[in-house]
């Protein structure tokens, strides 16, 4: 398996050497979108509360880094990492108020989507943070200011970030952290009987997931070099976030990359050849089917269902 | 503080909660009796009021009138949904029946964006035009009606529960899951119809809103949340809570746009969420949340 | 010095009172049986011992510090752990990964704590199941799991919650045999018992509860022989003084 893995890995670092721009901008929409899975993936997969509103993170962490780099001169190489850390601010407090206030799967559901929504809105209407126009990154290609000419570099740029994240999320599942996300998971009452400070791995949970998602917010509005408060703060935005780890195995380290590989060249399918005739919502409903499949009859996700089918003896 | 501006606001946000009331009621039974949160609510209602749109532009049918056709398909919608998708997991952990809902929330919205594209519609209705004064308050006759017929369908909605065999058999659900199945309910028929009939008040709200605001496919998250924020403040469960908290909400809301602006008034719905959310999660009137 | 200190220990909920003005001690070592009627608040006792109620009244103290207004999992570090009465097994996880979430609590390198659970798996006698999934055992077998659980933390006082309930007979003896070995080893025990023969056969004393007020208290023949308790809740068959 570790063998599988090295090779994949080497075949898809080689990749952008013989392969066209086009593959390569989908291939930078898969790895982008698995790295905010997966981050996404530490809190609403293993520790399984579901947060609905986690475009809050990738909004902020952009926003941050735009700004600091428009107003400040900042170079966005070190103003990710402060955005990352402004978002899991605000992802410490959102889980400090769910958690310690009891509120679980519905109610949880519910604060997280409140919390982007308001964000969204405050974007909207403040102009000094461009408000409905929202930023706009000038084009200098200057790589000190996170800007490659050449696609290439994102495609390294958002590899490193889905190996970083995988890799964080590997070390988790083999700590005593990862053991106790699992079992949070599974029976929060229990846990706590067994002297484990609920509140405190959650938060913990919570704040890292809401870093690296932040940290992912820079690539967004540097890769895009725009920021629109309704998309990067939106409902749809959380959805693309959640949905990959969902139907690829929430809680698996494989998940969010497996799902991502799966359900961003759909997306970009559909985008491509529907988006002109109105059927631009088509991607989002092959979402909403596969959610609701993935619900009634592979409730972990693709790949435990392929684990398992790996592992079936021969007839 | 022109005082007629907040005495219109305070008529015109008490006549529409009807409709909120409705919308809630509907979404309050669906827990209440089988715990599921029907996170699609909104997105239903859209379609109630795109049914209503096609009835009126297709057909020539007034949705003061068209409402009961839609709320009979929604009605037929909610029965399939229920019997489908949701029975499967209705012993499922909850997040796998919230991403269920959510599921069929995307589907719906979107399927409302492939089919009626994303701009805004609204239904005409000879009504929509027509206004009564009252005093130096001048009130839409649309949302009089809406309003009249918001409170007959809950009216009847309520007999339905107090004096029916299966209206029983829904409360009996409610309140007990496991002590119904025990005196031999059909549990399944009752859950059944209670989303059928969710479904119906959100259908039938949705037409009686549509000559009233405009509408478009990404309006039903909006509604969606607002239909939370109600259920939650009036307690999960509770129909008068539901009822009470539709007409609240609206005067909220309509008192927001007197005096905020507009964008202010969604960071106060959201704020208030919130509040209610962390303080007093069981409502005015709710039992403890499930 | 007792292990355990309960003076005055009282629990409302709305108008009714739960637990009423109770006095208990438990010494270290000791195997002290909790028995009374359904609805004696036996549970809800555990509960306030174990951090998940917070008292109305009185005071809790283990090893000679307070221990009220403290989180379940801090008291569950002090070593004081409980077993459900209904069980909780994580579902999703083997029988030892169940049991290895408890030992993270006393060894925080993945590997010892995993040792640390074989072992203890192993001394509940569900070695042969180790790696079976918690959610398919049997309800002998997940009481089993419950207890080594809780064992796991490495607790001075064991608070078992009808560790019985459920079990068939050949099952109670060897789980009377399990537990009479676990208190052997130096762990304090309280238990809440309604098989009648084990608490009997296990105890050193027992408390008895109803109605949230302790009734009586005393070793075993004194407690069944008891007018008082015979009333409240033994019944014909313990008229009669039950064999030493």
């Amino acid at each position: 398996m570790k063998l599988l893995i090295l090779l994949a890995v080497a075949i898809l670092a080689a990749l952008p050497w013989f392969a066209g721009s086009y593959l390569i901008t989908v291939m930078i929409f898969i790895f982008f979108y698995a790295y905010l899975g997966q981050a996404w993936n530490i809190v609403g997969g293993y520790a399984g509360q579901l947060s609905a509103g986690h475009a809050a993170f990738v909004g902020i962490g952009g926003y941050a880094a735009a700004l600091l780099s428009a107003h400040a001169g900042i170079s966005p190489w070190i103003g990710m990492w402060m955005g990352g850390a402004l978002a899991a601010v605000l992802g410490a407090v959102i889980g400090y108020l769910g958690f310690r206030f009891g509120l679980r799967g519905f109610y949880f559901v519910l604060l997280t989507v409140a919390f982007a929504e308001i964000c969204r809105v405050i974007a909207l209407n403040v102009d000094a943070v461009g408000g409905a126009l929202g930023l706009y990154i000038t084009f200098t290609g200057n790589p000190r200011q996170f800007q490659f000419q050449d696609n290439r570099a994102y495609y390294y740029v958002a590899f490193a970030l889905m190996l970083l994240a995988t890799a964080v999320v590997r070390a988790i599942e083999r700590h005593r952290f990862g053991a106790y996300l699992t079992a949070i998971r599974q029976d929060e009452s229990a846990c706590e009987a067994l002297g484990v400070d609920t509140l405190r791995v959650k938060m913990q949970a919570m704040i890292l997931s809401s870093f690296l998602t932040g940290v992912g917010g820079t690539f967004y509005a540097f890769y895009l070099f725009s920021l629109q408060p309704n998309a990067v703060f939106g409902i749809p935005l959380s959805v693309e976030i959640i949905i990959r780890p969902i139907v690829g195995g929430a809680g698996t380290v494989m998940g969010p990359i497996l799902g991502s590989f799966i359900l961003s060249p759909l997306a970009e399918i559909s985008r491509t050849y529907f988006a002109q005739g109105g059927w631009n919502g088509l991607h989002l409903i092959v979402y909403g089917v596969l959610l609701i499949a993935v619900v009634l009859f592979l409730p972990q996700g693709a790949y435990p269902a392929l684990l398992r089918l790996a592992r079936r003896p021969p007839a | 503080m022109d005082l007629t501006l907040v005495g219109q606001g305070l008529l015109s946000g008490f006549l529409f909660g009807g409709v909120y009331s409705l919308m809630a009621v509907g979404l309050t039974l669906i827990f209440g009796v089988m715990r599921v949160v029907n996170f699609a609510h909104g997105d239903m209602m859209v379609w109630g009021m795109y049914l209503a749109w096609l009835l009126s532009t297709r057909a020539g049918i007034d949705p003061y009138v068209g409402f009961i056709v839609c709320a009979a398909a929604l009605f037929l919608f909610g029965l399939m949904i229920q019997r489908g998708l949701v029975e499967r997991i209705v012993d499922a952990p909850h997040e796998m029946q919230i991403l269920l809902m959510l599921g069929v929330a995307l589907v719906l919205e979107n399927a409302a964006l492939v089919a009626f594209g994303p701009d805004p519609a609204r239904v005409r209705s000879p009504l929509s035009q027509a206004t009564v004064w009252m005093g130096p308050i001048f009130v839409d006759v649309a949302r009089l009606v809406t309003f009249g017929l918001a409170m007959a369908l809950t009216a009847a909605l309520w007999l339905f529960l107090a004096r029916t065999d299966l209206g029983r058999s829904m409360r009996a659900a409610a309140d007990n899951p496991y002590g119904a199945r025990v005196i031999g309910t059909d549990v399944r028929k009752v859950y059944a119809a209670a989303f059928g009939v969710g479904a119906a008040c959100v259908g039938a709200a949705g037409a009686l809103v549509s000559p009233i605001l405009p509408f478009q496919p990404t309006s039903g998250l909006g509604l969606s949340v607002t239909s939370f924020n109600i259920v939650i403040i009036g307690g999960m469960g509770s129909l008068p809570g539901a009822f009470a908290g539709g007409i609240l909400v609206s005067v909220a809301e309509s008192m927001g746009a007197v005096f905020l602006s507009p964008s202010m008034k969604e960071l106060v719905s959201f704020g208030l969420l919130i509040a209610i959310l962390l303080f007093r999660p069981a409502g005015l009137f709710g039992k403890t949340a499930g | 010095m007792s292990l355990l200190d309960v003076s005055a220990l009282t629990k409302r909920f709305g108008g009714l009172l739960a637990v009423s003005g109770l006095d208990l001690s438990l010494a270290k070592g000791e195997m002290l049986g909790l028995i009374g009627p359904n609805g004696a608040g036996k549970t809800t006792v555990f509960n306030l011992l174990s951090g998940f109620l917070g008292p109305d009244g009185g005071e809790i103290r283990f090893g000679g510090r307070s221990v009220v207004g403290l989180k379940p999992h801090e008291i569950c570090r002090l070593g004081m752990a409980r077993t459900f009465q209904i069980v909780r097994p994580f579902p999703q996880l083997s029988v030892v990964d169940n049991v290895k979430v408890a030992a993270l609590a006393r060894h925080s390198g993945m590997a010892q704590a995993l040792a640390s659970a074989r072992a203890v798996v192993e001394r509940v006698g569900l070695g042969a199941r180790g790696e079976a999934r918690a959610g398919g055992l049997t309800l002998a077998d997940r009481k089993r799991l419950e207890l080594a659980r809780a064992l796991a933390t490495e607790p001075s006082l064991l608070l078992l919650d009808e560790v019985m309930a459920g079990l068939n007979a050949t099952e109670i003896d060897a789980m009377v045999r399990l537990v009479a070995g676990i208190n052997a080893e130096g762990i304090s025990v309280l238990l809440i018992e309604h098989n009648m023969r084990a608490v009997m056969s296990l105890s050193h004393r027992i408390v008895v509860l109803s109605f949230g007020e302790k009734i009586s208290s005393g070793t075993p023949r004194e407690v069944a022989t008891d007018r008082r308790v015979i009333e409240a809740y033994l019944g014909e068959e313990y008229v009669h003084p039950p064999q030493a």
